[in-house]
Order: structure tokens, then sequence, then C-alpha cells
């Protein structure tokens, strides 16, 4: 067992609205990754996978404000730190995030060099601009960046080029977590895979020690990451390898969005697309039983009255353990899904 | 839409922009019903009385009278001599008198007068005094002698016969009118202006006048600028590049200037109210007309839009329908700017003496210039012109206010 | 491609430009296609393929540059008002954006009764007029009762998206233009939304034009797919053809960098 890089017990975050009312976003997230391994999150919109990515960071403004929870990074608990100690010490060496407009955020008077030596001056303001601008190139040179674009401004660059400039800038300091909210669904196919294969890159060179990869699209989480979690309603539902995810899951909601993939290959057009009725529970007032149980056609009274806590079953493939939040338990899902 | 309204009026801000306003309203309303006299009437026979009420003199003197045992003479002494005089006094028995200053208290006007009476004499030696100062302090010697005699004061008439004048009467200086006995009396809030007019009638009716210039200019601008923003914004094409031509062509010419112009060449006696709302109207549509263009130019494009076309919708009905809806917020905002701009613009063209013609009706703009070329700051009559400033200052803010929390309800990204 | 079903719409050297002089875009540039009645025809292309411009050019709310469009074998005729409404009982659509597809004003009553009215039914009486809002209702599991008196933005995404489908139900078109009818919905609402839209063509017998940048999707709804690239048709066929077997280098790399399952997805190829 590598590492542990981050480590979430219990974490409870929420938003208010304009309206003054509160929306329990995170509501009760533990998740662990170790040194060279990358999580993914997947779930639908409105299930609070982005507000987890902010929570996750522990810099906390409002309209985000914290419950409860720890957030540890390579063995220090951030999530009681105030939100300017956040910035100075954590973004960048320790946690990296990058949303999905992030190509937008460059302001496009400055050249992009400039946006490097901010990045480490907050860290090292002795740094020089020479010294800052050969740890780009070489940066840049490995990860497959032209050095031109670092003097070049934002405007002169195309979206897929933008975006990989911004995670090469966002990693310049080697976090030890890189949280990545929907970083190439904004972009067409083949930009998308270039910043796959650069985030990939920098998991194999060792420039970030490990990932949490969020988006709403599986066939990507599928080819990215090691594990994947996938998140309903404020909670992760189930947990476990990429594989075991896509082709044995467990939770009837995995299941469900697994069998909404479609991707271009042969016999895809045969599958059963899978609909799931209804829309997901309100998180203003979350329910009290299990949060699935009114779109779940395995729903049995007992799932509505009472908190569905998360078990962990061995894994087949001998890796860490799964982790599922169903009141069926494993043999009995095997049945029922058989008898499909 | 009763939502909406309901939003609106938890705007703390659109509320109480909302309540000045209605309260300066209701009083344009309701206080010529009230006090129903002329507003242009010249009451008062000279320029700028002060504040105050007014009782006739005849009346009082005629009126049954009442002996109050009160200390009539230090309110008097108070009050008949100068600040100026106390503070020359003060400085004659500092100097000469031989007091020392901290006994003496320019507030109590009957212990420097009993100081002045024990120390001052005409003969003592005023080192350094010219004679014109000396003989200042002489008069005022007898001046404050002639308060302290308090004689009873005679009243007398003329026989119509021998032409000789008999004492009718005398007024003891314990003896009182009642105000309500006198019959002629005539209060005055605010007091007069430069013709002698009650300054709050005037302001009441200005007031109204004002507000009705604002609003006709308001629905002109807002109406032709709501107009041809629509048509500008919807058809496109040359319509569009003709609209854009004119509305920049209003809009580089400065509409003061232009505003300007056109009520000079209107001529004096022709621009009435109604005229120069319209002329404040037809200068200021420009903006509202850019900014509905835009508006309707990104509504244009929206899917319900093209799906109301499907559905074999006429370019009225879509217009109407389907893009007005999404304009009236900010077409009532717009609106309201209007208003308060066109009061301003009212005032501003009057201050220049290009408002309305002065005969019939007073503006807050007239009202103003008048102050000014009668030189009612000068000589300390700030009733003539402060009241206005605080109408206009009053108007202004509440439009203004109820716009902001307008915008605030109907543009969630200014919400906090 | 089975010819045997009959012309639905085709067109021959369609072209759009926008602007003049130097600012000249050609955002379609001579493309001709050919849609058979009852058939699914997806067009894929990504973001500024001119696709978008295609598909209203289709139906007629922005003109043709040059080129003919045919509508049922004869040339579409779209030059007044009164024909375009006309051609428009015959053409309808569903967008991209739930959210912005209905005025906000309007209720869910007053969007079916239009479609109503549009179809002639203006003086139907009023329980003939509810009995067609049911039926359309229940066509996309919706319930009318909880619908009736109700604002569309009182619904989620993919509720909204399945009201636009009632309303194409009402109207009954030959074609329906679906443009990205799925991109702003959840994947779990997907699935209820495209099994609704081959429902459509198998009842009514109605041409859907699939626009999306999903090659996957394309894949999976249509019979035959035309790729977009830059204003051009690269490469069209039968879905199969197409998508396992593609011949133009543009539709072979757009397959290539989709994320794959079953298959190895090869990342050295960037």
């Amino acid at each position: 067992m590598g590492k542990v890089m981050l480590e979430v017990k219990n974490l409870k975050t929420k938003y208010v609205t304009r309206q003054r009312e509160d929306v329990f976003a995170v509501d009760g997230v533990s998740l662990k990754i170790e040194e060279g391994k990358s999580l993914g999150v997947a779930g639908e919109s409105g299930c609070g996978k982005s507000t987890l990515a902010l929570s996750l960071m522990g810099y906390y403004f409002p309209p985000l404000h914290y419950i409860s929870g720890d957030i540890i990074v390579d063995g220090n608990n951030i999530s009681g730190l105030k939100p300017d100690d956040v910035r100075k010490k954590i973004l960048g060496t320790e946690i990296a995030y990058i949303p999905q407009a992030a190509m937008n955020a460059l302001n496009p008077t400055q050249k992009i060099i400039r946006f490097i030596e901010d990045v480490i001056h907050v860290h090292d303001p002795k740094a020089t601009k020479k010294d800052i601008y050969d740890l780009a190139k070489e940066r840049f040179a490995i990860l497959g960046l032209p050095e031109e674009v670092l003097q070049k401004h934002a405007v002169e660059l195309s979206g897929g080029m933008k975006q990989r400039t911004v995670i090469a800038i966002s990693t310049i300091l080697s976090p030890k977590v890189l949280i990545a909210d929907e970083p190439s669904s904004a972009l067409d196919v083949t930009s998308q895979k270039m910043v796959i294969k650069m985030m990939r890159d920098l998991m194999e060179k060792g420039f970030i020690k490990s990932m949490i990869f969020i988006t709403h699209e599986l066939p990507l989480l599928y080819n990215v990451t090691d594990d994947i979690m996938v998140m309903y309603a404020g909670q992760i539902v189930e947990r476990g390898t990429a594989k075991e995810m896509v082709f044995d899951p467990l939770h009837p909601y995995t299941k469900g969005l697994m069998g909404s993939i479609i991707v271009p290959e042969e016999g895809v057009r045969e599958n059963k697309l899978i609909a799931i009725p209804g829309t997901p529970p309100n998180l203003k007032h979350p329910p009290k039983g299990c949060r699935f149980a009114d779109r779940c056609k395995y729903a049995t009274p007992t799932c509505m009255a009472m908190e569905v806590p998360a078990l962990e079953v061995p894994s087949k493939e001998g890796g860490a353990d799964r982790e599922y939040r169903c009141l069926m338990s494993v043999r009995k899902i095997r049945e029922v899904y058989e008898d499909e | 839409m009763k939502n909406t309204i309901r939003q609106v009026f938890h705007s703390p801000k659109f509320v109480i922009g909302f309540i000045i306003f209605a309260a300066l309203l209701l009083t344009t309303i309701i206080y010529p019903i009230v006090v129903a006299t002329d507003p242009l009437e010249m009451v008062g026979n000279g320029n700028f009385f002060k504040p105050g009420t007014y009782v006739s003199v005849k009346d009082a003197v005629e009126g049954s009278k009442y002996t109050l045992n009160v200390d009539v003479q230090s309110a008097s002494l108070g009050s008949k001599i100068s600040a100026e005089d106390k503070e020359a006094m003060k400085e004659w028995l500092v100097k000469f008198g031989g007091v020392a200053e901290a006994d003496i208290d320019i507030e109590d006007a009957e212990g420097l007068i009993g100081l002045w009476e024990a120390n001052y004499s005409e003969n003592a030696e005023q080192k350094g005094l010219t004679s014109s100062k000396k003989k200042y302090y002489v008069r005022l010697n007898k001046n404050i002698d002639g308060i302290l005699l308090n004689n009873d004061v005679i009243i007398a008439q003329e026989n119509s016969e021998t032409g000789e004048l008999e004492q009718s009467a005398s007024i003891g200086s314990q003896e009182f009118v009642n105000t309500k006995d006198v019959a002629n009396r005539r209060t005055f809030i605010l007091g007069t202006d430069n013709f002698g007019r009650d300054v709050l009638t005037e302001l009441v009716h200005a007031t109204k006048t004002s507000l009705r210039v604002g609003l006709i200019a308001g629905v002109i601008a807002t109406l032709i600028g709501l107009f041809l923003g629509l048509i500008s914004g919807y058809v496109g094409g040359v319509v569009d590049d003709l609209i854009m031509f004119i509305t920049n062509m209003f809009t580089v010419i400065p509409s003061f200037v232009l505003l300007i112009l056109i009520s000079y060449s209107v001529g004096q006696n022709a621009r009435g109210v109604n005229l120069v709302g319209i002329i404040i109207g037809i200068t200021s549509w420009t903006w509202t007309t850019r900014s509905v263009r835009s508006q309707v130019i990104s509504l244009r494009n929206r899917d319900h839009v093209n799906l109301s076309k499907l559905s074999g919708h006429s370019m009225m009905r879509i217009v109407l329908t389907d893009i007005l809806p999404y304009l009236a917020s900010y077409v009532v905002m717009a609106f309201i700017l209007q208003i308060s701009s066109g009061i301003l613009a009212e005032a501003q063209l009057s201050m220049l003496g290009l408002g309305p013609s002065t005969s019939n009706a007073a503006t807050l703009g007239l009202m103003m210039n008048w102050a000014t070329l009668y030189a009612a700051p000068l000589n300390g009559s700030w009733w003539a012109y402060f009241p206005v400033v605080i109408t206009i200052a009053l108007i202004a803010f509440s439009l203004n206010l109820m716009n902001t929390g307008l915008d605030q309800v109907f543009n969630p990204q200014l919400r906090d | 491609m089975s010819d045997k079903r009959a012309e639905c719409l085709s067109g021959k050297g369609v072209t759009k430009v926008f602007g003049m002089g130097d600012k000249k875009t050609v955002a379609v540039d001579h493309v001709d296609f050919d849609f058979r009645e009852g058939e699914i025809v997806s067009i894929v292309g990504e973001s500024g393929s001119g696709k978008t411009t295609l598909s209203k050019m289709l139906l007629g709310l922005i003109s043709v540059t040059e080129g003919d469009v045919m509508f049922q074998g004869k040339p579409r005729d779209i030059s007044n008002g009164q024909k375009k409404k006309e051609y428009w009982k015959g053409i309808q659509a569903i967008f991209q954006d739930p959210f912005s597809s209905y005025n906000t004003f309007n209720k869910i009553d007053a969007v079916l009764l239009d479609c109503i009215n549009m179809r002639g039914g203006k003086n139907l009486p009023y329980e003939e007029k509810f009995a067609m809002m049911r039926e359309a209702c229940s066509f996309v599991n919706l319930e009318f009762k909880e619908l009736t008196n109700k604002y569309p933005f009182e619904l989620s995404g993919g509720q909204m998206q399945r009201l636009m489908i009632a309303r194409i139900f009402l109207l009954k078109p030959k074609i329906l233009l679906a443009d990205e009818p799925t991109s702003m919905i959840d994947a779990c609402s997907r699935a209820t939304i495209l099994d609704m839209l081959l429902k459509l063509r198998d009842e009514i017998n109605m041409t859907i034009i699939f626009i999306t940048h999903d090659i996957g999707l394309a894949y999976y709804v249509s019979d035959s797919v035309y790729i977009m690239e830059h204003g051009k048709f690269v490469e069209h066929g039968s879905a199969e053809d197409v998508i396992l077997r593609p011949k133009a280098a543009y539709t072979q790399r757009l397959i290539n960098d989709v994320p794959k399952i079953y298959e190895e997805w090869d990342l050295s190829t960037v």
C-alpha cells in the first residue's frame, strides 16, 4: 500500500442559495487516495460533485460553508485553516484545482510566463525570472507544449492549448493532489484527448502525486482513472476500480448510470439503454432513508426509513476494498441483476 | 407576475424610494385641495419675507388685551440689541470699563446691560478709539436707555374736526394679545420669495408641474426608444443600419445642447409645460434605443423565438408576446430613470431661463432661477432656494432608489 | 440506405455565406443530401463545423445563399409568410437547451394549445382539446393533470425536453429536426428522450434529422450518418459503414479520439 496522499473523513459542506436556503451538497463524504493513484468522481448535474471539488481544497468562502469533517493532505489536517492560509500554504503546492472553464480564467492582457511567475512567487518570493523561465521551459517541453507559448497572450492560443497551458501552470509546483473538475468537457474530442494524455503524463512523470478527476462522462473516467466513485445526492453511493464499476456495478444507481453509456463501438446498437425514471431528491431537505429509494425499482419500505451505511466488500481483483451504499447483499444484488 | 411584484416590494431600497416618491406625489395632490390659494399670488409687498406667522398690527392693537405679569424686559433686551452691539459693548467694558473678561457673558443680555449701566460713561478716557467709534457708543448707550425706559406706547387718532392728535389708547408694556383674537393672520412656513409669493404653496405646485414635465418626457423618451429599439433589433438589416445611424447621430450631439437649441428656437411665449416635456422627451431616447436593441438581438436568437416562428406566428405577435415581456422589467427601469433625468433637465433648462414660460405656473427649475436672479443666496434668504434643492434631490433620490431596487430584483447577478 | 422509401428532404449544392468582402465566411459549402421518409439521419460535426447553420437553413429560419432544397420531391417554396407557415406544418424542431426553448411567460397549457391551433383545431370543443393534450402528455410519460396551470421552468430539464416531444406529437410534422436534444440533460434521462424519438418515428413514420457532436450517440440512434467538417460533408452512408468502417481521415480521427470502453483507447495518436 502506497503512502496516503489525501484522506477525507465524513466531510459535510453546504452552500447557501440566494433565497438563503441551505443546500447540503456534500453530505458525509469519505475517501482516500494513495500516492500514484487517481480517483474519478462521476455523477449527474446537481449531485454535488463540483461542490465536492471546491470543498476538498479546504478553501471556503460564501456561498460555500464548511460544516464538519476532516481533510488530511499527506498527514496534515487542513480542514480548520483560514481561507487566506489555505491560499498561501495549500493551493499550488499541496492541492491544485482546475475548474471546467479554467481556460477562460487567464487574464488576456498578460503573457503566459507572468502567470507562472505569479504562482511561484506566492511560495518563493526570491525566485529569479530566469530560474522560473528555465523551470517553465523544461516542464513545458516534457509535457509536449511548445516553448513559444510562454511568451504569448492567452487570446493567441486555441481552446485546447489554453486548457493544457492552464493545467501546466497549476501543476508547476508539483502538487500532491490535483483536483480536476470537468477539465475537458468544453473542448472538442481531439483537444480532449490531448488534455487527457497530458494529465496521464503528469501522473507518470511524478509531477502530481495523485489526482481526483470529476466528470459526468463515464467512458472518459474509465480510461483515465484507477478507481471510480459514483456520487448521488451529496453522497458516495459506490466506489471501486474502474473496471469493476463499469462492468460489474453493485448499486442500482451505478447500474443505471453505466447502462446509459454510449460509445461508437461494435455491438453498442444492440445494447438497451437503461433509463431511470424520476428526478434526484432536493438537497435542501435530503430524505431520511436511502436517497435513491424513490427511483429504485428494488426499493423496500426499509430503504425509505433508515439511513443506509456504506458497506465494504473485498474486491474481486484484489485491489482496495469496494464500497457501496445499499441494503441488499452482494449475492442478492447479483441474483436480481441476473434475473433481468 | 404577482410573485415578481411581491419580490419588488420586499426590496428595502425600492420600498424606501417608493415611500418617498409617493409622499411627494400625495403632497402635490392633497395640498392644493386643502390650501386653495393661487400659487403665483403676490402676497408679500417686498422681497423675501422670512418664514413665520404674520399678524395684523392694527388687529393686534385693537384687539382685547390681557395683562400678564411676566418679565418682558429681558426678552426684549435680548432681541432688540444685536449680536454685534453686544460684542462692541463687551469690547468697551474690557478695554475701558475695567471689567474682567471672564465676568462678561454675552448670552446673558440682562447681566451685560447691568454691567454696561454701571461702568459706561461718555466721558471716560477712551484712548485709541476713533471719534466715530466714540459716537457709536454714545448712540448705543441712548438706545439702551430707551429700551430700559419701559414707557407705555400711546396710540393717537386724528380728530376729524380739529385735525389734532388725540390719545385714544395706550399700550402698557405688560399688555398682551392672544394671537387667536387677531383676525388677520398669515403663516408662511417657508417665507415668501422675491415676488412676495408664498414659497410653500409655490413649491408644491412647482413639484407637481416638474413631475408632469418629467412624466411626459419619460413617456415620450421610453416610447420612442422602445419602438425604435424593437424594430431595429428584430428586423435587422438595412432598417437596423438606418435606425442605428440616426441614434448614433443623436448620441454624439450632446442632448443638452440640442435641448437648449430647440427650446431657444421655440420661443419664450410658446414654451408651455407640456411642450418643454415633449422637447426633453425627444432629445433623450437614444440610450433606451441602444440597450433595447442589444437585448432584442440576444433574445431574437433564443430558441423560443425560433420555435414561435416555426409555429407560424406573425412578426407582430412574436415581438409582443415572445420579446416584449422579457424586456418589460428593463423598460420599467429605463422609464423611471427617464423621469428623473427629465426633471433634472427641466431644472437645468429653467436655470438658464429656457424653461416653461413664467406667467402661469412655477416649476422647480424656475424657482431656482428666480432665487438666483434676485440674489437669495447672497442676502441669506435660504428659504427661497434650499427647499427647492431638497425637493429636486428627493425626487431624483427616490426614483434612483426605486430603480436600484428593481434592478436587484430583476438582475440576479446584483442580488447581494 | 434504402431508396425504396419515399423522398422527404433533399438538397443539392446547398451553401450559406455570411458577410461580404473580406469578412466573408462560408459556413456551409455546397452540401448534397437526401433524407428518406421514416429514416433517422444524424449529422455529426464538431463545434464550428456548420451543422447548426445547416439545420437553420433546413428549417427555413435563415435563407439559403445558393443551391436547391427539395421537400417531398418538389422544390421548397418559402417565399412568403403563408408558404412558410405551410412548410412549417411539415417540419418542426427540438433544440438543445430546454431552458431557453420556452417563453417563460406562457403556461404549459398555452404551449400545447398553440400546437392544436396550428394543426387547425382552433374551433374544436374544449373537451376534445383537453383529450388531445392528455394523449400527448401520456405519450411522453407526463401527467397532464400535474402540468396544467404550471410554467415550463417549474419542470426539470428532462421533463421540459419531453414536453417538447409532446409538442411534436401534437404537430405531427413529416420531419423532425432534433438539434442536440440530449446534450443538456442527464445521462439517465437521455435514454428516455431517445426512446421517445424512436417511438415517434415508428408511430408517425416521421423522418428525424439528428444533429449532434457525439459520434457514439449518432451511431446508437441513426440509420444513416453524415459527417460534417468545415461546412462540407466528408462522408455519409449507413451508420454501420460510417462508424465501424470509416473511410474519410476526419471520421477516422473523430472516432479514434472518443474514449472507448470495450476496446483499448489509444492515447499515443495525438
